[in-house]
């Protein structure tokens, strides 16, 4: 088993009308639904954790800007490690993800092995 | 068990949000709503998000108001460094007093009346009353703009004007939370009854279907109601500012309140109120009610509440659907007809007028009152047709009825029936 990064980019916190009750609840349970599954068939090393949407870019020589650092769909929202057998194997589980109802997408990373 | 999804985001949408913005406005002030609904709005996303990965947290409502007072004293912090406007924003407080009213705020006594102060604020008299109502319901009760305008049986774009004009209003004219006093303060109470009252009806009439959720209505549920009913007893409650309408009110709620349980059946159909288990009403409530109702003194006063509470009394009191006091209650739905002609009174008379004087006067009085193309109208026209013992025209209403409704309850019992007379005529 290798493992995989994979980054949530857009579809997470990134609306910027205000959910409705409807579509809170909706997104909670797909997201609650798929780490579920990923679980049981052992498929989770780590759910990882949403990112907040502010942050800091620090560039050589010490500049500090404010982010966002790039639009809004193509903000990383969240992050989690998966295992799987192989790339290909991983991207099939990643099409599985929640965060294309929302408009966003996901970048599968495979791990550098030590 | 832990509560499921849907109860704690519904709670947290209807009530918490409203608390939250309440809390929130009063150490900003009305004239920076658009940045208090911002900071309820991103707290709302970051529950979302941070509870889609980690599940819910053991107490989701603490964990709401911690994420908005952090993200306040951000944007004030912000502020402060950015521009002079945080002067602006908290006048005579400094940095260090100013964290502490903010903490006061969120104390529970605190929220209650910063709820209260939220309501009477709202209902300014520079702005006009449907748009303080529209206020009320966005930022108190967590309506989206699209629930309001089914509420008040208009477009959402007019709602957004509204909401838009009003907000604007306060901004320019550095409208605070402070409450007026005096006469000032009771002119504004009929419009937060009336805003507390639609609250209650939204939630009233979905009920029958909470837990459906193939509706595209966007289902609201019993905690509506309950919100309602508990911001009228603030109210009721608070020497100043209550009133025998607020009693009134309350008794309306409570009594209606009663019927909770019997209205659904256990696979979720719909039970008219003909053949609702009365032995299941809740007796506590019907007493409580009671009392408020005496309390509201309806021997002298006759307000819309009044009567209203005063038919549920008839209606809850009675032992059966049969010995119903019929008379009575045609009596106070004629007093409420006269003080409002609308056909949404005429149409809830009519069912008495059958009653009392037959189905043909029933038929008679809807025939006389242009009626809106409501469902509630055709499926009450259909059920005093059948009476009449006119089945065609009892079908035709009933399928107007089924076609008109948004709530899958009521469509079921429809077309039950329907399909009931499918069968009786074949």
């Amino acid at each position: 088993m290798n493992e995989f990064i994979f980054l949530y980019r857009g579809g997470m916190n990134n609306q910027n009308t205000p959910p409705s009750a409807q579509e809170m609840e909706a997104q909670m349970k797909r997201w609650q639904a798929w780490f579920g599954k990923l679980g049981e068939e052992g498929k989770l090393k780590d759910w990882g954790a949403p990112l907040q949407r502010e942050g800091k870019h620090v560039a050589a020589g010490g500049v500090i800007t404010d982010g966002p650092f790039s639009e809004g769909k193509e903000v990383i929202g969240g992050f989690s490690i998966i295992k799987a057998k192989d790339l290909s194997e991983a991207a099939q589980i990643a099409k599985g993800c929640p965060v294309f109802e929302a408009g966003g997408s996901v970048e599968v990373r495979p791990v550098q092995a030590m | 068990m832990a509560p499921s999804v849907h109860a704690v985001v519904e709670h947290l949408f209807r009530q918490e949000s409203g608390k939250l913005a309440a809390s929130l406005a009063r150490s900003f002030g009305l004239s920076k709503l658009d940045v208090v609904e911002d900071i309820v709005h991103e707290s709302l996303l970051a529950a979302l998000t941070s509870w889609s990965f980690h599940g819910l947290p053991e107490n989701p409502t603490a964990w709401l108001h911690r994420v908005a007072k952090h993200k306040a004293v951000d944007h004030i912090r912000k502020r402060a460094l950015e521009s002079r406007e945080a002067e602006e924003i908290l006048p005579a407080l400094s940095a260090a007093s100013h964290t502490l009213t903010f903490e006061h705020n969120f104390l529970p006594g605190e929220i209650e009346d910063s709820q209260l102060r939220m309501m009477f604020a709202c209902a300014h008299p520079g702005i006009p009353v449907e748009s303080q109502i529209a206020l009320m319901l966005k930022t108190l009760c967590g309506f989206s703009v699209r629930e309001i305008a089914s509420a008040f049986l208009t477009q959402e774009a007019t709602i957004e004007k509204r909401l838009g004009r009003a907000r604007k209003y306060f901004r320019d004219h550095h409208v605070t939370l402070e409450p007026p006093v005096g006469a000032a303060l009771t002119d504004r109470r009929p419009a937060v009854l009336t805003a507390l009252y639609l609250l209650f009806n939204e939630g009233y009439k979905r009920t029958e279907s909470e837990d459906d959720r193939s509706s595209a209505d966007g289902l609201l549920n019993r905690d509506l109601c309950l919100e309602a009913l508990r911001l009228a007893l603030l109210i009721s409650k608070h020497a100043e500012i209550r009133s025998p309408e607020t009693d009134a009110l309350v008794a309306l709620m409570m009594l209606l309140a009663v019927r909770f349980d019997t209205r659904t059946a256990e696979d979720g159909s719909m039970v008219l109120l003909s053949e609702q288990d009365r032995s299941q009403w809740n007796q506590q409530l019907i007493e409580t009610g009671m009392e408020y109702l005496r309390r509201s003194e309806p021997d002298v006063y006759t307000s819309a509440y009044h009567l209203e509470a005063g038919i549920q009394s008839l209606h809850v009191t009675a032992t059966t659907y049969a010995e119903t006091n019929w008379a009575a209650i045609l009596g106070l739905y004629k007093q409420r007809y006269a003080l409002t002609p609308s056909p949404l009174v005429a149409m809830h008379m009519a069912v008495a007028v059958a009653e009392v004087h037959g189905p043909q006067a029933a038929l008679e009085l809807l025939d006389a009152v242009p009626m809106p193309e409501h469902y509630l109208y055709h499926a009450i026209r259909g059920n005093i047709s059948l009476k009449a013992g006119a089945v065609e025209s009892a079908r035709e209403s009933f399928h107007s009825a089924r076609t008109l409704t948004r709530n899958a309850t009521e469509r079921a019992l429809l077309e039950a029936r329907l399909a009931s007379l499918e069968a009786g005529v074949a």
